[in-house]
């Protein structure tokens, strides 16, 4: 028993430790062979080098890319953004029957096989008559970004009292400067939060850019296309160095900021005070 | 003495609030039924009553957060039917205070003045002014989150008073504080109420809270308004047993009406014997029967040969000690109910031994008639 007791935490940690490595040892190579000088992803590395990241700029497909991404990116986050604050606010305001099945039908493409969602999607697009280009990527880029959004958005609405607009209207101000003084500085973090999520999302999304896309690639299908020439690879991983990069960046401020937005909204000042 | 003169100086005969015949209702539920009320101008008026009786909702009609089914509201002589709540002459302090927690205490008592376009030098004067009156000089750079409960009190407070309205209404204020800063709170706002001149009306629960502070109190039970009168007399002529039993312990004693005129009813009690009461205002006979009440405090304990006008005899049947007083449950012969008496402790009542024989004193005074 007390054997147990003091090995247990030594293996707990062991263990712990072994878990991050699986999950983080293939991204820490990903950076590492991208300033290889060598084609080949093999250790010992041949020699440092950036020509990779300097090659980057000077490819036109890859510019094109890389607005396709961005722009897909912006309308994906700010129309699911827009979608989820309707529905945040629905959801965390109101008392009606039916709300929590359809907070549920919300969050399900989270879980759903997103093959099958872009299959499915593809389906419903032809038989509307739409002819694939990025704007049938940002309407499967809203999909799946909405329930990212809704998380975000409900964990920042939750908890808003109700009172604090009424006391804004008790004190003079009427409903469009109620939501200009009040409603908005204390949700603005949440929104701005969930347009970042969502706009990481969708620059990382393969799946569903892949089937409902035209010509138009997005960055994460040129990447697949590249991967066909072993030559490119070393470009392609120093790009997916940079997209890791800014997908972390973008993920802490949205975490931060929706941090910030659920302290803001708990009036403390409430009954428990 | 001294509060009637101040009473006086502050309240007038003018109505403030004038509710006609108020009713709201959700489906087949009426949270407000057919109430009229009259509030003055300076009065510190209470609503109160147990939760669910309709007071808030009364409350945020007065402040436009909900609307009448029927009949109307009047502020200061104006019509307050489709008038928004940010265009009436009344502020709120809420229940949870409501203090915008992205705001600093001054931009807080600020927010209301910003509408009003006052030049930056009055407008830091008159938050300085608000700040003052309810002692939070200097705490103006504080942000909401630094705040204690008291002091968010006093900030939403603040912030009302700034708008210098016509008339303070007040959510449950003092339910969120801890005995000891409630009962410090309680003698502020009144002190406040009278320094300022405003009508203050307040939701409450607490009976001693609304006996404590209000000129008048208005008692409600499911929607109605059961009684209006002030704290002396809702607390000594109860028109009900409801309306007594909700400001504290009553004893119950059955009575049979003898006589009924004018000014006065006769009963007959088992027990107090044959009784003189006047007869309250708004009495109205159910059948032959009536209700006797007298109030623990008011049934004294008669010391070994000790006499009193009118007395009653019975045996102690149960004792709770509760440190400055004592509770004596006192076994009457003839009444179906024990009597409960409230003795201060300065002549040992909490040392009389359960199953003694005591003879009980009382003033005809304190006895009250209630229409059954």
């Amino acid at each position: 028993m007390t054997a147990i007791r003091r090995f247990l935490p030594s293996w707990l940690s062991s263990y712990a430790g072994l878990y991050i490595l699986f999950l983080y040892l293939p991204v820490i190579f990903l950076p590492i062979f991208s300033i290889n000088t060598a084609a080949t992803p093999k250790f010992p590395l041949s020699g440092v080098t950036l020509h990779w990241y300097e090659d980057l700029p000077k490819t036109p497909a890859l510019i094109d890319a890389t607005w396709n991404s961005l722009i897909v990116g912006v309308s994906a986050s700010i129309l699911s953004t827009v979608l989820g604050i309707l529905a945040a606010r629905s959801i965390t305001r109101y008392r009606y029957p039916g709300r929590r099945t359809i907070n549920g039908l919300i969050m399900a493409p989270l879980v759903l096989p997103e093959v099958i969602v872009a299959i499915s999607m593809l389906l419903v697009m032809l038989q509307l008559g739409l002819s694939l280009s990025l704007f049938t990527v940002v309407l499967g880029h809203v999909l799946v970004c909405i329930p990212y959004s809704m998380t975000v958005l409900t964990s920042g609405f939750e908890g808003f009292d109700r009172s604090l607009e009424e006391a804004s209207a008790d004190l003079g101000e009427s409903a469009f400067g109620t939501f200009r003084r009040v409603t908005l500085p204390m949700v603005a973090p949440a929104i701005i939060s969930s347009l970042l999520v969502c706009f990481t999302i969708s620059l990382d999304e393969f799946i569903i850019a892949f089937f409902l896309t035209g010509t138009e690639a997005t960055l994460p299908i040129y990447i697949w296309g590249q991967l066909r020439f072993a030559a490119k690879l070393p470009g392609v991983l120093a790009l997916g160095t940079l997209l890791l990069f800014a997908s972390f960046v973008l993920m802490t401020i949205a975490e931060i900021l929706r941090r910030r937005a659920a302290r803001r909204t708990q009036n403390e000042g409430g009954l428990y005070a | 003495m001294l509060e009637r003169v101040q009473s006086e100086r502050t309240q007038s005969d003018r109505t403030m609030i004038d509710i006609r015949d108020v009713t709201r209702s959700y489906g087949s539920f009426k949270a407000l039924d057919n109430a009229s009320l009259a509030i003055r101008e300076g009065e510190f008026f209470s609503l109160l009553g147990p939760s669910g009786c309709g007071k808030t909702t009364l409350l945020r009609m007065i402040a436009g957060f909900d609307t009448p089914t029927s009949g109307s509201i009047a502020v200061d002589g104006q019509p307050m039917d489709g008038i928004p709540a940010n265009r009436r002459p009344t502020n709120m302090v809420f229940q949870s205070y409501a203090i915008f927690p992205h705001l600093d205490v001054e931009q807080n008592v600020a927010y209301g003045l910003k509408r009003l376009k006052l030049g930056a030098g009055e407008e830091k004067r008159r938050v300085e002014e608000a700040l003052a009156q309810v002692s939070l000089t200097g705490l103006g750079k504080r942000r909401a989150t630094e705040l204690s409960g008291g002091q968010r009190q006093r900030v939403a407070l603040a912030r009302a008073l700034v708008m210098r309205p016509k008339v303070l209404l007040l959510d449950e204020p003092l339910s969120a504080l801890d005995k000891k800063l409630r009962e410090q709170m309680q003698v502020e706002l009144r002190r406040l109420q009278q320094a300022v001149g405003i009508t203050f009306v307040l939701v409450t629960h607490d009976q001693y809270e609304a006996l404590a502070m209000s000129d008048r109190i208005a008692v409600m039970f499911g929607g109605r308004i059961a009684q209006v009168a002030s704290p002396k007399e809702i607390y000594q002529r109860p028109i009900n047993r409801q309306v007594a039993d909700f400001l504290g312990g009553m004893n119950f004693v059955k009575a049979e009406i003898v006589e009924e005129n004018g000014a006065s009813l006769v009963l007959d009690t088992l027990g107090f014997g044959r009784v003189k009461t006047d007869k309250p205002k708004a009495f109205v006979r159910n059948g032959g029967n009536a209700t006797l009440g007298i109030r623990p405090e008011r049934l004294r304990v008669l010391w070994d040969n000790a006499a009193a006008k009118f007395e009653v005899a019975g045996k102690v049947v149960e004792r709770h000690y509760f440190g400055e007083i004592t509770h004596l449950i006192v076994e009457i012969p003839g009444l179906e109910k024990p009597l409960s008496v409230t003795e201060t402790n300065d002549f040992g009542a909490d040392d009389i031994p359960v199953g003694t024989s005591i003879r009980l004193g009382y003033d005809p005074e304190a006895l009250v008639a209630m229409a059954d």
